[in-house]
Parts: C-alpha cells; sequence; structure tokens
C-alpha cells in the first residue's frame, strides 16, 4: 500500500519520530541539549543536513547503486555522501552566512557522525520510498528530531535549579527523560501508523 | 568473480573520488579569500593569504603573539585587540574575555580568521618576538632537581631583551611524548649577552618539557625557542627593590641584578630567596660577590623545611616576617616576585596589607 507523503511526514514527527521510537542521534542530543539556543541551532542543522543528504542519497541509491550492482556497499557510500556534504556545506556556509556560520558552523562536523541522519537514508531504501516519499519522511524525522531536542532542553532548563540525586546529574537523567517523552509519544501511535 | 571484485573496487573509488574532486574544487573556490591586508597599530599593513586564524597569519609573517596552549583558545594569552574585520565574537573565546574586553575589541587571535581586510592593534614591544635558532652551549647542575642551561644563538643572531622577560621553548618529541610542546622559562643572563641566553629549569614530575630539559638534551643539541615575552622587567627608578623568589624563580632576578652590575646603581636592594632545606639552595656564590659589588645589596636565604644535617644558621620559616627590616619607606620601594602562584599570592597580600607597599609596584612573574 502507498502511503500518501503527507501521512508519512506527520507520522515521522509524531508516531515514528527518529529519535523517541528510534533512538537514533542520541549523542548530540544529549551533549547539545544543556541551553535551548544551541538545541534550536543544532536542530535546525540536523534538519536541513537530513533532508538534503536523504534526497542525494536517494538518487546514489537508485540511479549508482543499483545499476551498477554494488547495493551492498551502501552503508559507506551513504556515509561518505554525508561526510562530503556536511563539509562542502560548512564551506558555503562560511563563506556566503559568516553569521549563520558562527551560531551553527560549530555544529556541523558534529552532525557528519549523527545516527538520525544514516538511519533516516537506510530506512527510506528498506521501506521503498519513492523520491517524494522520502522527501516527505526526512522533513518530519527532521522536524521530529528537532522536537524532541528541543523539549529535552526545554526540561533540563527547569531541571538546573532543581535537587537531582548526584547519581543521575547529566546524561543519567537527560536518558530517563528521554524516556519519559518516549512513552508520552506512544499516545499518538493510534492516529498513524507506518511501520 | 575477479573482474566483478575489481569492478566493484574501481566503482567505489570513482565515486570517492568525484566526492574528493568536488571538495577540492570547493576549497578551492569557496576557502579562497585572497589576499587581504592586516593593518597593524595603524601603521605597518601586512599582505596575507586569508582564510588563517589571525595567530598563524602573524607568526607567518615572524610577529609572535605569545600563545602558550598552541591555539586551541584555552590559555588566553594572545589577547590582542581587533577593530574591524573580526567577525564576531565566538563562544569559543567567551570564556577567556571579560566584560571589558569586549567592550574594548579584545579578541583572542588564534580564533579569529583573518577573510577580510583586518585592523588591529597589538603591543609595539611584539615586534621585537622572534624564532631564535640556538645550539646548547653549557649544562650546569645548580642542585639536584635544577639545571642552568646556556643555548647559543646560531651566527649572525642576537636578542634584545628586558632583563627579567621569558623566552619560550619549543621542545622535540622524545621517549613516549609523540607531540611537541612549548613552555615558557625566564632568561636569568643579562641583556647585555645578546649572543646567548641562559635559563634555569627545575624538574618537575612528569613535566613534559622539564624531564626533556632533563634528560634528553645534551651540548651540542639544537633547540629553538621566540621571545622576548613579558611584561615582568626591572623598571628604570631610583626605588629600593625587593627581590622575591623561590625554587627556579630566582632566574629573572639573577638576569636584573647581573643587569645592574653592568649599568650600574646605588639603590637599596634586598633578595629574599625561599627554599626547603640546604640542598635546595643555589646561586649562593654569586649572591656573595653581589653582595660584595654593590653598595646597598643584601640576600637573604630563607628554609622552610631546614633539617639536622642542614645545620642552618640563617633564617627559617615564612618570608613575610623578615621583610619588615628590608623594607624602610613602603611608598618607596618596588617588588619584584617570581615564583609559585601560591607563595605570590601570600607575598602579594602581606606586602599590600601588613607592610603598605603600592600594589601597582608590585610586580611578578607566576609559574604554575
Amino acid at each position: 500500500m502507498e502511503i500518501s507523503a503527507f501521512v508519512l511526514f506527520w507520522a515521522a514527527i509524531f508516531t515514528g519520530n527518529i529519535l523517541l521510537t528510534y533512538f537514533l542521534g542520541m549523542c548530540s542530543y544529549l551533549s547539545i541539549s544543556k541551553e535551548i539556543e544551541s538545541a534550536f541551532g543544532l536542530g535546525i542543522a540536523v534538519a536541513f543536513v537530513l533532508i538534503v543528504t536523504s534526497a542525494l542519497n536517494w538518487l546514489v541509491y537508485y540511479y549508482i547503486l543499483i545499476p551498477f550492482g554494488i547495493v551492498y556497499l551502501q552503508y559507506i557510500v551513504f556515509i561518505i555522501v554525508i561526510a562530503a556534504f556536511v563539509q562542502f556545506l560548512e564551506l558555503v556556509i562560511e563563506r556566503y552566512t559568516p553569521s549563520l556560520y558562527y551560531s551553527l558552523g560549530i555544529f556541523l562536523p558534529l552532525i557528519t557522525v549523527n545516527c538520525a541522519i544514516l538511519g533516516v537514508g537506510l530506512f527510506m531504501i528498506i521501506r521503498k520510498y519513492s523520491f517524494i516519499q522520502t522527501l516527505a519522511f526526512s522533513a518530519g524525522s527532521g522536524i521530529g528530531w528537532l522536537l524532541a531536542i528541543l523539549m529535552l532542553a526545554a526540561i533540563r532548563r527547569k531541571l538546573k535549579e532543581k535537587m537531582v540525586p548526584a547519581g543521575l546529574r547529566g546524561a543519567a537523567i537527560s536518558l530517563i527523560i528521554t524516556g519519559i517523552m518516549a512513552l508520552g509519544f506512544i499516545g499518538f501511535s493510534g492516529i498513524v501508523q507506518i511501520q | 568473480m575477479l573482474s566483478r571484485i575489481f569492478q566493484d573496487i574501481g566503482l567505489m573509488s570513482a565515486i570517492g573520488v568525484i566526492l574528493a574532486l568536488i571538495m577540492v574544487l570547493a576549497q578551492r573556490w569557496l576557502s579562497n579569500y585572497g589576499e587581504v591586508t592586516i593593518n597593524i597599530n595603524k601603521k605597518r599593513d601586512l599582505v596575507v593569504t586569508g582564510g588563517n586564524t589571525l595567530l598563524a597569519s602573524l607568526a607567518d609573517k615572524q610577529i609572535f603573539i605569545p600563545s602558550a596552549c598552541g591555539g586551541r583558545g584555552t590559555c588566553g594569552a594572545c589577547k590582542c585587540q581587533v577593530f574591524e574585520g573580526g567577525g564576531p565574537i565566538l563562544p569559543t573565546e567567551k570564556p577567556q574575555l571579560t566584560k571589558e574586553e569586549m567592550a574594548d575589541n579584545v579578541r583572542l587571535s588564534c580564533q579569529v580568521k583573518v577573510k577580510t581586510d583586518i585592523n588591529i592593534n597589538i603591543p609595539e614591544e611584539i615586534f621585537n618576538i622572534r624564532k631564535f635558532n640556538s645550539v646548547i652551549e653549557e649544562i650546569i647542575d645548580y642542585t639536584y632537581d635544577i639545571k642552568g642551561v646556556t643555548f647559543k644563538l646560531t651566527e649572525g643572531q642576537s636578542i634584545d631583551f628586558k632583563a627579567g622577560q621569558y623566552v619560550q621553548l619549543e621542545t622535540k618529541p622524545y621517549a613516549k611524548v609523540k607531540q611537541k610542546a612549548i613552555r615558557a622559562y625566564s632568561i636569568s643572563s643579562k641583556p647585555e649577552l645578546n649572543n646567548r641566553i641562559q635559563l634555569i629549569v627545575r624538574l618537575v614530575p612528569e613535566g613534559i618539557c622539564t624531564t626533556w630539559v632533563h634528560t634528553q638534551l645534551k651540548v651540542g643539541d639544537k633547540v629553538d625557542f621566540t621571545g622576548p615575552y613579558g611584561d615582568f622587567y626591572l623598571r628604570d627608578t631610583e626605588a629600593d627593590i625587593l627581590f622575591v623568589a623561590g625554587g627556579s624563580g630566582s632566574a629573572p632576578i639573577k638576569s636584573m641584578l647581573e643587569h645592574l652590575r653592568e649599568v650600574g646603581t646605588s639603590r637599596k636592594m634586598t633578595y629574599f630567596f625561599g627554599a626547603r632545606s640546604a640542598k635546595d639552595l643555589y646561586l649562593g656564590d654569586e649572591m656573595r660577590t653581589f653582595e660584595e659589588y654593590f653598595d646597598d645589596f643584601t640576600y637573604v636565604p630563607v628554609l622552610s623545611h631546614a633539617t639536622e644535617e642542614d645545620h642552618w644558621e640563617g633564617k627559617t620559616g615564612f618570608l613575610m616576617p623578615y621583610f619588615k627590616e628590608a623594607i624602610r619607606d613602603p611608598k618607596n620601594t618596588e617588588a619584584y616576585l617570581c615564583g609559585s602562584p601560591g607563595m605570590i599570592a601570600a607575598v602579594t597580600k602581606s606586602l599590600i596589607n601588613d607592610y603598605g607597599i603600592d600594589e601597582g609596584k608590585i610586580y611578578y612573574d607566576s609559574f604554575g
């Protein structure tokens, strides 16, 4: 059954959130969520890179990897494409929009190794999405990731003034919060189901 | 089968090469900022290739801004004023800058990238800072853990410094230490001797550079250093002088005394040297000669942990109580301190609170 791109978009944000359902992209999610400002910057950067690299990888997969029969190399190829694109993006931003570079540029190297980006690339292949579906799915995933990190950053800001047991400070409490948020997101699962 | 393997390898390489090519072209077109001009103190113009950090661009032109951490933005030593063309203050600089400095256009030169024409302000002394090549001429054992090392500059070079300033040694990789390190040491020889310098280095357990100096260096070895740096130097006034040093901190004091002997002085001077026990004392004979030479110079070694075998009849304990006899007019006394941060803090506090010496007349060089 062909799922419409519109449904995919919303499903990727809520019922199949790349971070809260699949727990992908955790490292930068945990380390850059101390302040809302930087969490937002990173989230935007991830969303943008996700959309563009997924589209690029889709083209590479269906027009290079399949015709030449080297599908088994998809992991390596995808990673190279992501890394090259992020590097390229960094150069472009640094050159033409210095102000954006100073707010987003520092996050770009982190994105190269963000599992959410590779994860979306692999999901779109396994689930046999069309190009349009891929765009919608990656856009939804990017926005979903941004939403998740923003929520964590907002909660962590409140948490700063609260007494957290010493053994739970930092990543530990963040993971517990993430788990509770993930439970909350299960509530959306009745709306649409994509996988 | 084999042809299949080669075909796949070829395809994979082709993808890699294409992406690499795009990157190289992008680098070529996007990161090429062409030639930009660095205007220094509204006087000198330097034309450099854009895209590098300010610190590196200046070093290329033989202008060395002090930097202890090697451009990582952690030491804050490479501060300079950037008026135009530096871009906004980066998050990596903020921890090192005070509010006043930010308002005063102070930046970390290791973080600022030179992309457009840029206007900067750096202290004039920095123009004197150069890179020197030298050969080790002599190594003296002052104590069991302190060595005096003399570096002879290679033919045709001469160093112009003020007594009390320091240089930065560049270590070469050795044993387990794979990377170069840069560490600062005060010059212990007089400025009048401008074709060689002496440094006094105390062995710090696990210290990268001190271990290198103590275990690796031999007479005849080639060593590079940059300098001179620092605003700890002898002021040319007529005020009384209080020198206070501990451990290898006697280096800049020795330089100052030797300099004063060259130029002559009738200032009242007292030198308090703090050490643990008698085996940590050194340069005693030189100090005795200074006492004989100068009109009014006293050398006061003080031991904090004198042992039985030392048979020490001199002063013991803390240095501070003994300052009383050396200070005749607190308003006309300058203090030069060199030692550990703890010692400097304690002595400074005592000089201000107990003896009423102006904070502005206390000069110090603190090593960590």
